[in-house]
């Protein structure tokens, strides 16, 4: 183990695998200087073919992607901030995901898509969205949102190895963030959750970019004698249906936490899956600590005040353990 | 625009001449058949005929083979045909068979079939261009001589994806041909109404334009030639706008929700359907003038495609019908990432 980045952990999962796959190409707006640290190096070690700046043009960025695929190549296209997915989503949603089974399962469409998402740095509305959502309502590609360098590293390297469109949501937040990674090869699977830490009282269940507040409210829910079941989501689609309801029923309480609107967001769709399969484990009410249904404002308190924090999760927390028992 | 008979100092040898024609026999003879089924009898979704735009199609294609790649539309049925598609495979497709070349997963709309570099027609207006370009960028990096040809109407013209695939493949001088097939109506909307400046002028920004007689099918193929000859060479990428006219509508079914004289005079179909501007009647007069063929020979062709597509609507009638489990499986490519289905 050696203690690492988050960036730095994307950075040698993307170094390893074109060292291994002469056929992976990454293209996207200004990939060649790097603008987050996850892209460092890659145009000195694989050169002009391999690795290309693109014109601001989203829309048909994704739409090339998926002819470069489909031709054979492993396409890495970097968006950036995830809003731009937005001005993609034509492609995205009318091409990229729906091509394979359109044509019958003719082709593969391997296109692993980076972005950087979340807020926290006053980067307004546009700049700071977290559509995973979205996505996952498309069927069709995965959405992965690591928040431990080490998941971020191993399920980089799962998705660039994958022949299904992968979206790769890097958490602006958790960018310096730095966690021991394993000195030796590994691959993490997609659709299982981890398992941060063991705990009796409360089940929290983490997205993403959430892994910081998250972490916050559990240190003081342990302050406060509250044991937390930690739960990291890892993968939104596909998502380990059994692992969330095994957690669930560990506690029977749950907290989810995505950094995503409430409305249709990605904790909504694990509320009803525990609602619908997980009822008879429950004894308190599912509740979700999300951004409301607001569009990101600028200012630091602003911003900081529509975030789900240490607080607000440790309070959503005790308002489900006062709720009184109910029968199992 | 040149009309009436085809007068061209060109090479064409006879055995092109001849692939032309029943390239073209095929889509009009099969789509027409196509349109009389569903009028008749009905088919499962929208069906979007290209009778009219027929030499675009095989005029383009005749000098690609299997490794070059083509994009189409929502009206492909003919550049899947003249690109090497099976027409039975096609038809069993339309009738939403599991023998379909989609395994029934696509229609009409999305006839694909890759193995013959069939990238697929497509729903969106203009959804091809990025592709076509993308698979442009992939032959750029194999170096191996491949081309991208990618088929859009006038209406396309309008998304901004056009500007936008046209400048990568000019900044990148990708093997990729931008075919704009104008014929005048997008959907329902005279294109001239909604479209500033020439399309070529828009497309000489980027790259090489010419306009081209699109119901001229020498015409086509002569400017295709010179495309790909540059496309081939490393030379980049070129713009061809092919001046056709739709005689079907939009979509087989919209007499039952619009009215059609709204958009277009009678007068105006029947103009463009006359034998001194149908495309497939314009090369005939070529065919006979040269000695090509005889009459004969060509009812005989006729017939000869007449029986094929009976076989392809037997094949299409007698299939199974699409594997509805098929839907849960193919849409990712991992097994493992499938959810189960509950």
């Amino acid at each position: 183990m050696t203690r690492k980045r988050y960036t730095q952990a994307i950075n040698e999962a993307l170094i390893e695998e074109m060292e291994r796959n002469p056929k992976m190409i990454v293209i996207g707006e200004d990939v060649e200087i790097d603008m987050f640290g996850d892209l460092a190096t890659l145009r000195e070690r694989f050169g002009p073919d391999r690795v290309r700046n693109t014109p601001i043009c989203e829309a048909s960025l994704a739409g090339l992607a998926v002819g470069a695929a489909a031709a054979g190549y492993h396409v890495v296209l970097h968006l950036m901030f995830a809003n731009f997915i937005y001005t993609a989503y034509d492609a995205i949603a009318n091409q990229m995901a729906r091509l394979r089974l359109m044509t019958g399962g003719q082709i593969k469409l391997p296109i692993t898509v980076l972005t950087v998402y979340g807020a926290g740095g006053s980067q307004g509305a546009q700049h700071s969205d977290c559509p995973h959502p979205a996505l996952m309502n498309l069927g069709g590609v995965d959405v992965v949102l690591p928040a431990a360098p080490a998941d971020a590293k191993g399920l980089l390297k799962t998705a660039l190895r994958s022949d299904t469109p992968t979206f790769f949501f890097e958490a602006a937040g958790l960018g310096g963030s730095s966690g021991e990674v394993p000195d030796d090869e590994y691959l993490i699977p997609f659709g299982e959750v981890n398992v941060v830490e063991e705990g009796t009282d409360v089940t929290l269940i983490s997205i993403g970019s959430m892994m910081k507040p998250a972490k916050a409210a559990v240190k003081l829910l342990k302050s406060q004698g509250v044991s937390v079941h930690f739960v990291d989501v890892r993968t939104v689609a596909p998502l380990d249906e059994a692992g969330i309801l095994k957690a669930v029923a560990r506690t029977g309480r749950v907290v989810i936490v995505d950094e995503a609107r409430e409305r249709a967001s990605a904790a909504s769709e694990i509320s009803a899956l525990v609602a619908e399969r997980g009822w008879h484990t429950l004894k308190a009410p599912v509740r979700r600590a999300t951004v409301p249904n607001v569009a990101m404002p600028y200012a630091p308190a602003a911003e900081a005040a529509v975030m789900p924090s240490g607080q607000s999760i440790s309070a959503l927390v005790s308002s489900i353990l006062a709720e009184k028992v109910v029968a199992a | 625009m040149d009309t009436g008979s085809l007068h061209h100092d060109n090479s064409l040898d006879s055995p092109s001449a001849v692939r032309l024609l029943e390239t073209m026999l095929v889509i009009r003879r099969a789509e027409a058949r196509l349109a009389k089924t569903v009028k008749e009898v009905g088919l499962p979704g929208p069906l979007h005929i290209s009778i009219g735009q027929e030499a675009i199609a095989a005029g383009a294609c005749l000098e690609l083979s299997d490794r070059d790649w083509i994009t189409s539309t929502h009206r492909g049925h003919g550049h899947f045909l003249a690109k090497g598609g099976d027409i039975k495979e096609m038809f069993a497709e339309i009738w939403g068979k599991e023998s379909g070349i989609c395994r029934g997963m696509g229609g009409s709309m999305h006839v694909a079939d890759f193995a013959k570099g069939i990238m697929g027609a497509n729903g969106i207006v203009g959804g091809g261009l990025a592709i076509a370009t993308g698979a442009g960028y992939a032959a750029k990096l194999d170096g191996d001589g491949k081309v991208a040809v990618c088929f859009f109407g006038d209406g396309a013209a309008n998304q901004g994806v056009f500007m936008e695939s046209m400048n990568m493949a000019s900044i990148w001088s990708l093997p990729v041909i931008f075919i704009c097939e104008n014929n005048e109506i997008a959907e329902f909307t005279r294109s001239a109404e909604v479209t500033a400046g020439t399309l070529c002028e828009r497309a000489a920004v980027f790259m090489p334009a010419t306009q081209c007689d699109g119901n001229d099918v020498i015409a086509v193929h002569d400017a295709v030639r010179v495309a790909l000859e540059r496309a081939r060479s490393g030379q980049g990428p070129s713009f061809i706008e092919a001046k056709t006219y739709r005689i079907h509508g939009h979509v087989e079914s919209e007499g039952l929700f619009i009215d059609v004289t709204r958009y277009r005079a009678a007068e105006e179909i029947e103009a463009w359907a006359a034998a001194d501007r149908d495309p497939i009647e314009r090369f005939l007069v070529h065919i006979f003038e040269r000695s090509i063929l005889t009459r004969e020979q060509v009812t005989g062709m006729e017939e000869e495609i007449d029986k094929r597509i009976d076989e392809a609507i037997a094949f299409a009638e007698g299939g199974a019908d699409a594997d509805v489990d098929l839907v849960y499986q193919l849409l990712s490519a991992d097994k493992k990432v499938m959810e189960v289905a509950r």
